[in-house]
Formats: structure tokens, C-alpha cells, sequence
């Protein structure tokens, strides 16, 4: 089977797995709880259904999908780059460790503060914590994806007379691929509890802003929809990004060595 | 004029702790055009170290390194190497684009090369094999890929670290065969490392046995008069396989003692 073709395989199994994480949570909301406060998925997917009619609910997620995707994809543009020449020269590695290691150790939702000084609470301070978030996991990956190529791979390039150049084009890019994508994923992940976190405490709209305002007037149920948007816009963006990975880029997958 | 000298080469590599270990000392040996210079020794014996000079990996401490008269001062795409691993080859490229690979750092014609590469993979036997991805073949066929990609970028000389040391016997003996033939009918110059005494006697021209490390260098060296394929049963096989076993018995046994110590 070829990689895309499992991976719909397993689909089918997934599905499975979906129904039973429902299943239960309907059964635990209406037997166990039995309270307002943590209403069933069958109350949770009406009450999305309405927000979903009125376009309130695609504005907010659309909102924090945008913000996501501009912050992943000008971290990565900035972070694959970096984390090459910092894997590729040791000066350079010197010289910007103490900015990675430094500033890797704080959180990007402790930045949120001065995000919002500097930039306000529109649009420009959240992507600015999306590529903060972004920027060192792509970094570190990519530098460690540089420094972990098997010497042979270079020394075979050298006595097949290919110059430092080339190695670097044909040997020591596409060597590191998988681990540009690993750090890619791992950031997209991270992306998600970066918006979130910053929606709550400053946003006109986005999901973070939704679970803010159903706490504020006590709409449990809108909670609710934040939240299983949030789980399955994070789930599809994972898979579709892997998804891409395989089909477009399979031999580059980590299991292709 | 030999087309590799080694003239009292010495190569001392510094350990974490500072210890300076000597691998190989007063080392010295020619290689003639054309043969198949198979480099014995037990292990640890600095064999590779050899190579890894010989190739330009790494800079001799002390002595020199001529080839056609000319000190080696890199890797060069006159020496092709081929690994023990298969950790040289390239996972994102297929067999063929592997054999292809020093070709298209020359900018050889797609077409041209293509068909180059697809000529080498049918002589180590990979026709069929071209469009798979080494995860995809077995340990003998990526050595197979290995020792193609080298000879379709026409070398000076090969040089071989073990290569088939990490297969299974069966595939082992298969792969010396066939390496004899495509030497046989290439008669590019080669020189192999390798610890095995049988398949020095069933590949080599000639013989160089080395002593233990450290300053290891080369104790002596057997001319292998035979002509043609190689018979494992044959007397005058036998007789040289004894003949190589007396010299490098002594050295086994003083780099177990080493190893013990």
C-alpha cells in the first residue's frame, strides 16, 4: 500500500475511535455529571450547528486560523534558514545560541503581555506570538536536523567531486527535510495553545475570545463549541500537514531515512 | 611509477582526555596500476585509517601521500570510496539517482547519465531495482548501489572499507564473486580493507598484512599468483591462505591481549 493509501486506511479506524470518544462523553454528561455545566455532544453540535448558521462561529475560527497560519509560515520562512546556517557554521551557531537558548525558556504566553504593549490587540501581536512560538522549535530542529547528517553522506559526496556548494544544495538540504517538518509539526501544535491563550486576554474575535465571552456570560454551551472546534481544527490541520508531507514529499519522511 | 605511495605516514588522533593515540606510524606501502591491494589486519589495527588518509578525509600527523606523484591534499573524484554502512547513500533518491549522483555534480547531460547509471546497476545486477529507494532494498543491494554509483563516476581507483562485512555469509560470498568479475573485466586500480583472510586470498592481487595497533604498519606483503576465478578448495588457495594466516596469527593474538588489557 502506498503511504497516502494507508493513511485513508486508517481513517476508517479513526472514525471508530471519534464515535467512542462521543459516545461516552454523551453518556458520562447525561448519567454520571448530569449538569448544565457540562452539557452532552448532542446539545454541544445544535447549539455549533446555530453559531455555525448565524456566521459567528466560522468568523472566530476563521480568525485565529489566519492568525495561525501568517505566524506559522513567516516563522518557518525565518526559522529554517537560521536553524541551517546555525547547524552548518559553528561561528554562527556561537553567535546565536545565547539568542535561541535564551529566549526558548520563555514561554511565548508569558509574552503576551508585552505583545499587547507593543503591538496592540489587533492583528500585529498575535501573529508576533505565532512566529515567537514558531521560530525556535523550527530552529532547534533544523540546526539539530544539520549536525545529525552521517559524515559519510558528506565524505561520499566529496570523492564523488561534488563541491561545498552542491553538498550543501544536494546533500545537507534534503538530509534535513524531515527534520524541518518534525519541527514544522511540533510548532503547528504549539501554535494553537499560543492563540488561544492570547485570544483570552486580548481579542475582538477568535476562538480563545469565544471561550472568553461564554465564561463572562455564562453560555456553557458556546464554551463547549470553542472547545471541540479547537480539537478537531487542530486534529485536521495535523493530518492535512502530514498528509502533504506524504504525498509530496514521502521520500523526505523520516521513516525513508 | 606506482599510481598510490604511502611514504612513512603517520597518523596520531587526540582522544577527549588528551591522550595522544599513534594509529598508524611509519606506514609505507606502493600501489601499482591495475591491481587489487587488499589491506589486512586484525581489528582496531588502524585499517581504515589508512583509507580514510588515502582519501582525503583526513590529513596524515606526519609523512606523505602521493598519487600520480602529486601529494593528496582532499577528497578527490579520482578515489571513489565505498562504505562498510549503507549510511552513505542517499534516502531521498532512488538506486538509479544514486548511481547518478556524481555525474550530475558534473553536469553530465540527463540523458547521458541516465543511461551511464542504468549500464553500472546492470552490472552489479539491479536492473529492475532502479526506481526503488535504499530503505527499500536489502543490506547486498545497497552495497551493490554503493559500488555502482562509484564505478559510473569512472575513478583512478577504488577504494573499499569493508564493504561486505556487515552482510549475511551467503550474500557475502555472492557479492566477492561478483566484485572479481567486474574487476576482472574493469581492471581498475583498487584497494580494499577488510580483516577476513579468505576474502583477501579470494579478491587480492596482492596482500598487505599490518601489525597491531597502535603504531600499526605494514608487516609484510603476499603476491597472489592466481589467475582467473578463485577456488575456496584449491591447494594453491590453501597455500596462501596459510601462508597469510602465519603472518597475521601473531598480530590477532597481541591485539586480543591489547583489547584485554
Amino acid at each position: 500500500m502506498s503511504p497516502a493509501r494507508r493513511i485513508w486506511a486508517g481513517y476508517g479506524v479513526y472514525a471508530l475511535g471519534f464515535a467512542s470518544l462521543f459516545a461516552f462523553w454523551e453518556l458520562a454528561s447525561l448519567y454520571l455529571v448530569s449538569s448544565v455545566l457540562f452539557p452532552p455532544p448532542t446539545v454541544v453540535f445544535r447549539k455549533a450547528v446555530v453559531l455555525a448558521r448565524s456566521g459567528v462561529l466560522f468568523e472566530h475560527l476563521a480568525a485565529s486560523l489566519q492568525r495561525i497560519l501568517i505566524g506559522f509560515v513567516a516563522g518557518s520562512l525565518l526559522g529554517i534558514p537560521i536553524g541551517l546556517a546555525m547547524g552548518s557554521f559553528v561561528p554562527v551557531r556561537k553567535l546565536l545560541e545565547p539568542y535561541t537558548e535564551f529566549l526558548r525558556f520563555i514561554p511565548s504566553v508569558a509574552m503576551i503581555t508585552v505583545a499587547v504593549i507593543w503591538f496592540g490587540i489587533g492583528e500585529a501581536s498575535k501573529i508576533f506570538l505565532i512566529v515567537y512560538t514558531t521560530i525556535f522549535i523550527v530552529i532547534l530542529n533544523t540546526a539539530a536536523g544539520v549536525s545529525a547528517i552521517a559524515p559519510n553522506k558528506i565524505r561520499a559526496a566529496e570523492s564523488l567531486g561534488a563541491t561545498r556548494s552542491q553538498i550543501f544544495l544536494h546533500v545537507a538540504l534534503p538530509a534535513t527535510v524531515p527534520y524541518i517538518l518534525t519541527g514544522m509539526r511540533l510548532a503547528m501544535a504549539n501554535s494553537f495553545t499560543t492563540i488561544v491563550a492570547a485570544e483570552l486576554i486580548a481579542a475582538n474575535e477568535g476562538l480563545g475570545k469565544m471561550l472568553w465571552d461564554g465564561r463572562l456570560f455564562m453560555l456553557v454551551d458556546d464554551i463547549f463549541v470553542s472547545l471541540v472546534t479547537l480539537g478537531l481544527l487542530g486534529f485536521v490541520t495535523d493530518r492535512a500537514f502530514r498528509w502533504t508531507i506524504y504525498t509530496f514529499a514521502g521520500k523526505y519522511s523520516p521513516a525513508g531515512g | 611509477m606506482p599510481l598510490v605511495s604511502f611514504h612513512d605516514v603517520q597518523k596520531t588522533y587526540r582522544s577527549l582526555q588528551g591522550d595522544d593515540y599513534p594509529a598508524v606510524e611509519r606506514f609505507s606501502v606502493d600501489i601499482e596500476v591495475g591491481e587489487f591491494f587488499c589491506l589486512l589486519g586484525p581489528s582496531g589495527c588502524g585499517k581504515t585509517t589508512v583509507l580514510k588518509l588515502l582519501a582525503g578525509f583526513e590529513p596524515p600527523t606526519a609523512g606523505r601521500i602521493l598519487m600520480d606523484g602529486r601529494e593528496i591534499t582532499g577528497a578527490s573524484r579520482d578515489r571513489g570510496v565505498v562504505f562498510q554502512g549503507d549510511d552513505s547513500l542517499y534516502g531521498w533518491l532512488t538506486a538509479v539517482e544514486n548511481v547518478e549522483f556524481g555525474l550530475r555534480m558534473r553536469r553530465v547531460g540527463k540523458s547521458e547519465r541516465r543511461e551511464r547509471a542504468m549500464r553500472y546497476l546492470e552490472l552489479v545486477g539491479l536492473r529492475g531495482q532502479e526506481q526503488k529507494y535504499p530503505a527499500e532494498l536489502s543490506g547486498g543491494m545497497k552495497q551493490r548501489i554503493q559500488i555502482a554509483r562509484v564505478l559510473a563516476n569512472e575513478p583512478k581507483m577504488l577504494l573499499m572499507d569493508e564493504p561486505f562485512a556487515a552482510l549475511d555469509a551467503q550474500t557475502r560470498s555472492l557479492m566477492q564473486g561478483e566484485l572479481a568479475t567486474i574487476w576482472r573485466a574493469a581492471r581498475t586500480t583498487v584497494l580494499f580493507i577488510t580483516h577476513d583472510i579468505d576474502e583477501a586470498v579470494t579478491l587480492g592481487t596482492r596482500i598487505g598484512v599490518m601489525r597491531a595497533g597502535p603504531r600499526s604498519r605494514v608487516k609484510g606483503v603476499i603476491e597472489v599468483a592466481l589467475a582467473g576465478a578463485r577456488s575456496r578448495t584449491d591447494d594453491a588457495f590453501l597455500r596462501y591462505y596459510r601462508a597469510v594466516h602465519e603472518m597475521i596469527r601473531d598480530e590477532v593474538a597481541a591485539s586480543l591481549a591489547q583489547a584485554r588489557a
